[in-house]
């Protein structure tokens, strides 16, 4: 043998094994292409056309008034919305953390519910709410007057909503920081003889304050790529935000209508970048490390208090949460809206048509449940091999990729169904096969969306495990592939369904991805419920919705059953 | 059963080297400790040894093969070894005879012969009755036997100990060496056993190799390395004594009682100065004479079977000696030193 052929042998056994090059080569493409090359094919679209003459589409959007009316209306019901959020958020999160509220865990699921309701489920029944057909006051009879308008069909109700839907990732936020706080901090200031009040102003707030920012921050970027909420009450009244500013363009076909699309999409994306540096350069500068040992958290007993803040909190939930649902419940047992509901108008009809008649329905729950299912199926196929590789990648470079997959998930639905239409609009090279008005977009689309949201459970599970038993494995002769099969996939199990059950929840009522890549033959759950409201059926539509409710809730509680053998965080009303 | 060698091993992250010029040879069937204060590297020496960390420098030769150097890695499922981690690794899913069986059921084994000797390994461990509870259900000790279980059962050419005791109480750990030594006794494989207690390497191994900083500071047996450490870093390190600043004199030698007293008058603090292990054994009291050195009492600790007393020097050294009665403290005193050890300065 000559000394470089030994040389090349050698090397090659110092190299990686070849079951780990293959896997790793595999899941580089997988992720390029659901999750990089989408924002790509984006930018480049509305650059593309991009030239410094006057009539080049981005200049166009950049003229037309009504971008910046949908921008300034965008800034406007998304702060109010995170004013309320935070409001909301703070106020659940301090007493339900800190105090010895009874019942904390069902206040928790309840508070979290509104997050999990899809954006459109929650904007009609609060149209069912208010507005002179409302069933609810029919019933009590107090509706106004016939022809007065309907509060909700304005910006100060589509703030109110965003802020209601996103008040449990400041409340989230907010409760992570405070669990973590330690009773310490709390007995050392009382030692130093601090009031009550002083304990809170220069103790606890100071500490939160990171948190608060960091849920308020997510509260405002995902109220601007909210779809659903501004769809079902801004339209009607007239009024555009950017995500239905789109929308709207998408239903009018013109001559680069896609170019001009690319472009608000590219506005909407850097003002989402611009929030997340900014939420994180704040949190960064507003930071401690916490000393301490965490085993027991801060607690305020409440003595006379208690019963005086759970009726408080219980009136809260009332009107976030109960008195909407029990809206769309009544609604969905009268015949007609304007009528009353009792013992003689009480009808399942709207049941009985849309499963029973209306093939649409059922046709739209098979849809959305086969895409939640596969979506789930491949997303916790992949996040297992994935998962494992990028545990084993150095620090930064993990940090690197974990960020990539984050980023379809984190601008809005919206942009990222432009940019599958962009990429997919035409057929595939080489098979000739177009995906555009298939359910197969839309499943790609929920792949990139989603990946993250399955792949984070499984990470942080990962992370926990000893490394030594992986290596114990090695030692005994086991190969890659074995060890993930034999002992990491045994280990992490419940963290991998808890996150395929994560991403069947949120995608089997998504509406955002859907309400631009559907066509008919393929709708989702979310799309039925947005037209049929579009349509004026709005019994219909809130019949589907109570349908879509019930299996959130169960959903939810599913998951509960899991969380004992969770890591800590994995499951988000749990803590 | 084949030699195992390191030779010139070196290893470095990110440039900053851990592991410096590192050279054993480890015979077959020895018990080998790899003794040092924490980052000094020695659990990198074992991790290299295992394959999980590739080396820098230098190779890793065991018999005719060559496990790891700059060219090659053998990957860690190929070298046969078997390892007992600090925390266990027991797979939590598994029963303990799954445990133990799995590196059997890894290389396909038949059925009847894996349980034969799952059977065996258990027996030696003695947890026979243990067999199909869960880790969860077994206490440290029990579960660390089960460890060691594991790691025999394909019969390694070398076992590896990384720290194994350190998560067990102290009545425990007494046990555990015990059954450590007869495992060892029993299998004959060569082992090699990480730790940061210097009494557990002392009564376990064969031969001790002390490592500080990343350099390999002594490597002999316990009796010479207590009896004659190198340089004034191990004197302090291994055993008790004291370190006694005297006259010039050669290194690696042993000073009898009278020549000491000379070099210790002789001494000053302008000229050149050699460094002197003095056990607290060979401290002797005395009734006053010329010849004796005058000490007080610093302190007096009772330590059950005697009572540690610490002397100041008239030049204010420090001396550790026993006694058997308690001492007054700031009482004048004479002893007079049986012998001392020389040492080599700390470079």
């Amino acid at each position: 043998m000559t000394p470089s052929l030994i040389k090349r042998r050698f090397m090659d056994s110092a190299s990686m094994d070849n079951q780990l090059r293959w896997l790793s080569i595999g899941l580089f493409v997988l992720i390029a292409t659901i999750s990089v090359l989408p924002s790509l094919r984006l930018l480049v679209e509305a650059l593309s056309h991009t030239t410094f003459s006057t009539s080049s589409p981005m200049a166009e959007v950049l003229r037309s008034e009504r971008t910046w009316i949908a921008l300034r209306n965008s800034f406007y019901t998304s702060g109010l919305g995170t004013l309320i959020a935070v409001i909301l958020g703070c106020g659940f999160g301090f007493v339900v953390t800190l105090t010895n509220i009874r019942g904390r865990g069902i206040w928790v699921f309840c508070f979290m519910l509104p997050m999990m309701i899809p954006p459109q489920v929650t904007a009609l029944s609060w149209l069912q709410l208010f507005g002179p057909a409302s069933p609810i006051l029919n019933t009590l009879g107090i509706e106004p007057a016939l022809g007065s308008p309907q509060p909700m069909y304005s910006a100060e109700g589509i703030a109110l909503l965003l802020g209601i839907q996103s008040a449990p990732l400041v409340f989230l936020a907010l409760r992570t920081q405070l669990i973590s706080l330690p009773q310490d901090l709390l007995e050392a200031a009382q030692l130093s003889r601090a009031s009550q009040f002083r304990i809170w102003v220069n103790i606890i707030l100071p500490l939160c304050r990171s948190a608060i920012i960091a849920g308020a921050a997510l509260a405002f970027v995902s109220s601007l790529g909210n779809f659903g909420i501004p769809a079902m009450l801004g339209i009607p009244a007239g009024y555009i935000v950017l995500p239905t500013l789109i929308y709207q363009k998408m239903a009018g076909f013109g001559n680069d209508m896609l170019s001009q699309v690319a472009g608000l999409s590219m506005i909407i994306a850097l003002l989402v970048l611009a929030g997340m540096l900014l939420q994180q350069w704040l949190q960064q500068r507003s930071r401690y490390a916490l000393l301490g040992h965490t085993a027991q958290s801060l607690s305020f007993r409440l003595k006379q208090w208690r019963l005086l803040l759970e009726i408080l909190l219980a009136l809260v939930l009332c009107f976030i949460l109960v008195a909407p649902l029990f809206a769309l419940i009544v609604s969905s047992l009268v015949p007609a809206l304007g009528m009353p509901l009792n013992a003689e108008t009480i009808t399942f009809g709207a049941f009985y048509e849309m499963i029973g008649r209306q093939g649409v329905t059922v046709r739209a729950f098979e849809n959305s449940a086969f895409l939640a299912f596969s979506s789930a199926l491949v997303l916790m196929l992949v996040s297992l091999p994935l998962g494992y590789l990028l545990m084993r990648l150095p620090m930064r470079t993990r940090a690197v990729i974990a960020s990539l997959i984050e980023v379809p998930y984190a601008i809005p639905g919206i942009v990222l169904a432009i940019a599958f239409i962009l990429l997919f609009a035409k057929p595939l090279p080489f098979i000739e096969v177009s995906l555009y008005g298939t359910l197969g977009i839309i499943f790609l689309a929920y792949l990139s969306c989603f990946l993250s949201v399955c792949l984070k459970p499984v990470l942080s599970a990962m992370s926990q495990l000893d490394p030594a038993l992986e290596e114990a494995a090695q030692l005994a002769g086991a190969r890659p592939i074995q060890r993930l099969m034999d002992i990491i996939l045994p280990l992490t199990a419940p963290a991998f369904f808890a996150g395929g059950l994560l991403v069947f929840l949120i995608s089997i009522n998504e509406l955002t991805v859907s309400a631009l890549l559907w066509s008919a033959g393929n709708e989702t759950l979310g799309v039925l419920i947005f037209n049929l409201d579009e349509s004026g059926d709005s019994v219909l539509a809130s019949a589907i919705a109570v349908l879509v409710v019930l299996l959130v809730a169960g959903l939810m509680s599913l998951l509960s059953l899991f969380a004992p053998r969770l890591p800590k965080g994995v499951i988000p009303w749990h803590g | 059963m084949a030699r195992l060698i390191l030779d010139g091993v070196e290893k470095s992250f990110h440039g900053a080297p851990v592991v410096k010029d590192l050279n054993l040879t480890i015979e077959p069937g020895e018990f080998v400790a790899l003794l040092g204060p924490s980052g000094c590297g020695k659990s990198t020496i074992l991790r290299m040894l295992a394959g999980f960390e590739k080396v820098s420098n230098g190779q890793i030769i065991h018999g005719d093969d060559c496990l790891s150097s700059s060219m090659r890695h053998v990957p860690t499922e190929e070298r046969n070894f078997g390892m007992v981690f600090q925390s266990y690794a027991l797979w939590p899913h598994m029963t303990v005879k799954e445990n133990v069986g799995y590196p059997l059921k890894v290389q396909k084994t038949p059925t009847a012969e894996r349980n034969k000797r799952i059977q065996d390994a258990l027996e030696i461990v003695q947890l026979e009755e243990f067999a199909d509870r869960l880790p969860a259900q077994l206490s440290g000790g029990q579960r660390q036997r089960v460890a060691l279980a594991r790691s025999l059962v394909t019969e390694p050419d070398v076992v590896l100990f990384d720290e194994p005791l350190a998560n067990l109480d102290r009545h425990l750990r007494a046990t555990m060496e015990e059954t450590f030594r007869a495992f060892h006794k029993r299998t004959g494989a060569t082992m090699v056993y990480v730790t940061h207690d210097q009494s557990e390497a002392m009564s376990l191994a064969d031969k001790i190799a002390v490592l500080n900083k990343g350099q390999l500071v002594q490597w002999g047996t316990p009796q010479e390395l207590y009896a004659r450490p190198r340089n004034t870093w191990l004197a302090n390190f291994i055993g008790r004594g004291s370190v006694l600043s005297v006259a010039a004199v050669a290194p690696s030698q042993y000073l009898n009682g009278a020549n000491l007293h000379e070099l210790i008058d002789q001494h000053s603090p302008d000229r050149a100065a050699s460094s002197v292990l003095v056990r607290p054994q060979d401290i002797h009291f005395v009734s006053a004479d010329d010849s004796a050195l005058i000490v007080s009492v610093h302190s007096c600790i009772f330590r059950g079977e005697r009572y540690d007393i610490e002397l100041t020097l008239k030049d204010g050294h420090r001396l550790l000696a026993y006694s058997d009665v308690p001492m007054a403290l700031d009482s004048q005193h004479h002893i007079r030193l049986g012998q001392a050890w020389s040492l080599e300065r700390e470079v």
